[in-house]
């Protein structure tokens, strides 16, 4: 408890980088800005891998449970004695575990960048916003209060936003780039709202607190929280699901995972780094952070059970049918999201109950590792293709051979074959919802199936299907590139046996999960079939595929138009909120507000016009104005003043 | 009602009727003559009033002067024998009113007033009583306001001929294409 | 004289003040106006001679008085005569409607 003082180094470290690189990075020479980002991030890296062994190996643990510590904390904004915004570090297992999975990312991402973005003018700029990420990631998972936590999460939203900006010269990406941020700033409307409602009846605004005072039957705030009403359902539900939609968007969650594809349009490192392993995970974290109290409340896990299932689901049938790398790699991180997010809904509270607590992060953590490395892994070949498109692609496993053995590593950790990561962490979810719902099992397990299906679809694609194809002007894979990926594929082979629930439980209590090998038999024999049938469509050129599609007709064109929700949502916006709203709202302030002013203004000028006719510059006009007044002011004096 | 009774009327009758003329004429020439006699019968007031110099003061300097400089300025400005426009109605209402008011006013205040003497006795206003008060610095004397009014009228006279001046015409240059050179004609003096 | 109250006296030279600002409002030649303001500087005059013979007829102040006003009125009148030629120079009229330009 007292000697984490270094862990304020943590996120400091990349603010620092961010205000230096940001203010003098154009004097830099070369790549300085991101050599010095980069010594930055490994120092941060070595911080958090020394906070985490310290925490998990050395003195985490008080009577065997895995303690909630709070090194730092200092009272910022005080609204009330009893009510403030504090700014501190909370460690405990689940931030620990986060710290190391943020740095270390983010350093491979540093690594890749170096190579990726050479050249580009820009390069500095690039590696601030980087920066200015990681110190805001870090300060989210380090929070120890959930207005701090608000406040880092804007604060990655804006990362985000000026990432996925970063080519602002293409309008795409301008576009990508606002509809991100406003997607997930209207769900932070419903996060601001859980907040307040959560600290109102709480009345304090630290994590702790809150979850001591409303996980307690007994106390009075508690009994308030859950028994105050609004139409039908209890304070508490509201609370948790206005938070829970706020997690929603930020992690691309059925409805509000419209922005997720779009923002492909970033650098593909960014991709890497935000979309696929840490930002996006974001709504993950808090509801387990705030778990305990989710756990309290049935009606908002059911919540966060349907809407991780069915993102899981719909995901999974959209990457089927898109052509684009990226924009696969974005609907399947989408889908793992959705695993991670039923996880969590079917987990109970304690020891052997809170298995579903220990998979989503078990998997949280593994699908970093794999699902950075297979986008930096289609960095490479976007960088060595120059498109982003599959039907450019084809045959690179002859020319790519590192990268095509990574991303192969990679895409067998995601459709869960053993004994890549991905097998343990998507069994143990999938345990975890046999216990509990048999419903999401089914659907679970139907799209495991499905995730082999299309990433090995892009897997045969991409690096088999054109026998002949031949690439004349293909750009160079830097050495600090294939560190990266190799880095990377070494993690995502044995992070799988890291005996997680041992570490990370729902209630700080280590516990062993036992081996179910029976259960495991029928995923891996769809994952396998998954890729049988992907052999069989993509391995060698064949209109095979396209009679498929073809034979689905509509369907097809339904999934591969997304199921027309982007439409729908501008349908809403601007038939509905431009023109209910908008336009009103703007013709009052012209005419109402506007007209208000202007028409002060006229009466001033006509009033005016009235009176300015005593200047009218006639020599007799005044004289008699004059005597006026000289004779009234005789008559006053005379016969008025006594 | 005695001969000096007649006369007081009948000179202020006739001032009061020249002055009503002077200010509704519509020939600006006869306008000045009516002030012209206007200033006559006040000087006859003033002999009335047995104020002899005043009287010749009057009569030299304003009927001589003024009037004189009245109608030299009439001959420069403009034709003498065209008729003056007539003011507006409204205007000519509105003055009625605001004169006769005023006029009320005042005298109904004035007649009210016991303007009682304080001592009586005939005034004594000979030529070199004048004089000698005129040059004298005692204590009745006015010896001050007489410099000072002679200042005066030297700034008077130089101000006039300062205002009054034209200044020689001024060649704009770029201007000799034309064939003559425009000539600016400038009323104000350039000091 | 000493049958006439002054108050009579004081009628006619109020009345000739009056007359001459009827005058002064309603002529538009500034000549003419001009010729009001004398009408007004004599009734002034008239009004300090008589003050001074019926109630103070020790003195002469108002006598003096009347002197230096007619000195002035003299200097005023030729000053006066100045600018209206002044004037009449740059606007080519003596109306005082053509003198305007202190307007709003």
């Amino acid at each position: 408890m007292n000697n984490y003082e270094y862990s304020i180094y943590i996120p400091l470290l990349p603010l620092l980088s961010f205000l230096i690189i940001g203010l003098f990075g154009k004097k830099f020479p070369g790549r300085l800005a991101g050599i010095l980002g980069t010594l930055v991030l490994l120092a941060v890296t070595l911080f958090s891998m020394y906070v985490a062994y310290e925490y998990f190996f050395v003195n985490g643990k008080q009577g065997g449970i895995y303690q909630h510590l709070v090194p730092y904390k200092f009272n910022w904004l005080a609204f009330s004695p009893g009510l403030s915004i504090d700014m501190g570090i909370t460690l405990d297992a689940i931030s620990a575990m986060m710290l190391v999975v943020v740095s270390l990312v983010s350093l491979m991402v540093h690594v890749f960048s170096l190579d990726y973005m050479k050249g580009e003018p820009r390069f500095s700029v690039y590696y601030s916003f980087l920066s200015l990420f990681t110190f805001s990631m870090l300060g989210l998972v380090v929070a120890s209060n959930i207005f701090q936590i608000y406040i880092f999460w804007e604060l990655v939203g804006i990362s985000s936003y000026l990432l996925i900006g970063f080519y602002y010269e293409k309008p795409s990406a301008v576009a990508a780039a606002k509809k991100a941020f406003i997607v997930t700033r209207f769900a932070d409307l419903g996060f601001l709202i859980g907040i307040l409602m959560l600290a109102f009846y709480a009345g304090s605004l630290d994590f702790e607190t809150i979850m001591k005072v409303l996980r307690d039957g007994s106390s009075p705030q508690s009994i308030a929280i859950t028994s105050a009403s609004f139409l039908g359902f209890s304070a508490l539900t509201w609370a948790l699901v206005l938070v829970f939609a706020g997690g929603a968007g930020k992690s691309a969650m059925f409805p509000l995972h419209i922005w997720l594809p779009d923002a492909m349009e970033g650098p593909t490192p960014v991709s890497a780094l935000i979309h696929a392993a840490t930002m996006v995970v974001a709504g993950v974290y808090l509801v387990a952070r705030l778990f305990p109290l989710f756990s309290f409340n049935n009606a908002a896990l059911e919540v966060v059970t349907f809407i991780g299932t069915l993102s899981a689901l719909l995901a999974a049938f959209i990457a089927c049918t898109q052509t684009d790398i990226k924009r696969v790699l974005a609907y399947s991180t989408m889908s793992q999201i959705g695993y991670m997010m039923f996880a969590l809904g079917v987990s109970g509270y304690g020891g052997e109950h809170g298995l579903g607590y220990t998979a989503s992060l078990f998997h949280l953590f593994t699908h970093a590792f794999f699902k950075s490395l297979l986008f930096l892994c289609a960095g490479a070949v976007i960088h060595f293709v120059h498109s982003n498109d599959m039907k450019d692609m084809g045959r690179l496993a002859k020319w790519m051979p590192l990268t095509h053995l990574c991303f192969l590593i990679a895409c067998l950790s995601i459709a869960g074959v053993p004994p890549f990561s991905g097998f343990f962490s998507k069994e143990e979810i999938l345990s975890a919802a046999y216990e509990h719902h048999k419903f999401v099992y089914v659907v679970g397990v139907l799209t495991a199936g499905l995730t082999s299906f299309y990433m090995f679809r892009l897997y045969f694609s991409v690096f088999w299907n054109k026998p002949d194809k031949v690439y004349d002007h293909h750009a160079h894979t830097g050495w600090m590139m294939k560190f990266a990926l190799v880095f990377l594929a070494g993690f995502t082979g044995v992070s799988g046996f890291v005996p997680f629930s041992t570490f990370i439980s729902s209630d700080g209590v280590p516990f062993a999960t036992a081996n179910k090998w029976m259960q495991s038999l029928l995923p891996v024999a769809l994952a396998i079939t998954g890729i049988a049938t992907a052999y069989f469509l993509y391995f060698r050129e064949s209109s095979t595929p396209e009679k498929i599609a073809q034979s689905f007709g509509g369907i097809y064109r339904t999934i591969y138009r997304k199921f027309y929700i982007d439409e729908l949502y501008l349908f809403v916006t601007r038939k509905i909120i431009f023109n209910g709203f908008g336009r009103p709202a703007a013709w009052i302030d012209k005419h109402v507000v506007d007209g208000a002013m202007n028409g002060v203004a006229k009466l001033t000028a006509r009033f005016s016009n009235l009176i300015k006719g005593f200047q009218s510059g006639q020599l007799q006009t005044y004289v008699m104005y004059f005597f006026a007044g000289v004779a009234g002011l005789t008559l006053l004096i005379i016969y008025l003043w006594k | 009602m005695s001969a000096s009774s007649i006369f007081f009327y009948f000179v202020s009758a006739f001032i009061l009727a020249m002055g009503l003329l002077a200010v509704t004429s519509k020939k600006i020439f006869r306008s000045a003559i009516w002030l012209l006699f206007c200033l006559v019968g006040i000087a006859g007031l003033f002999f009335w009033m047995q104020l002899q110099f005043l009287a010749a003061v009057q009569i030299v300097v304003y009927a001589g002067g003024i009037v004189v400089l009245i109608i030299f300025s009439i001959f420069l400005t403009q034709k003498a024998g065209t008729d003056l426009p007539k003011p507006a109605t409204r205007r000519i209402i509105f003055s009625i009113l605001a004169t006769l008011l005023g006029f009320a006013l005042t005298y109904t205040i004035i007649a009210r007033h016991p303007f009682s003497a304080r001592d009586t006795g005939p005034l004594n206003a000979r030529v070199n009583e004048i004089g000698s008060q005129m040059l004298g610095t005692g204590r009745d004397g006015y010896a001050l306001p007489f410099e000072v009014v002679s200042i005066l009228l030297l700034a008077a006279m130089i101000g006039c001929i300062v205002i009054a001046m034209k200044t020689p015409a001024i060649n704009l240059p770029g201007r000799e294409k034309k064939g003559e050179p425009e000539k600016l004609e400038t009323n104000s003096m350039t000091v | 004289m000493s049958q006439i109250p002054i108050s009579h006296i004081l009628f006619v030279s109020t009345a000739l003040f009056f007359i001459g600002m009827y005058g002064f409002f309603t002529r538009r030649n500034m000549i003419t106006m001009l010729m009001s303001v004398e009408l007004i500087l004599n009734s002034v005059n008239i009004n300090f001679v008589a003050f001074n013979k019926y109630l103070f007829p020790q003195k002469m102040e108002g006598l003096f008085f009347a002197l230096f006003i007619i000195t002035i009125a003299a200097a005023e009148a030729a000053v006066a005569i100045a600018i209206i030629i002044n004037l009449y120079r740059s606007h080519r009229s003596v109306d005082i409607e053509d003198a305007d330009e202190m307007k709003y």
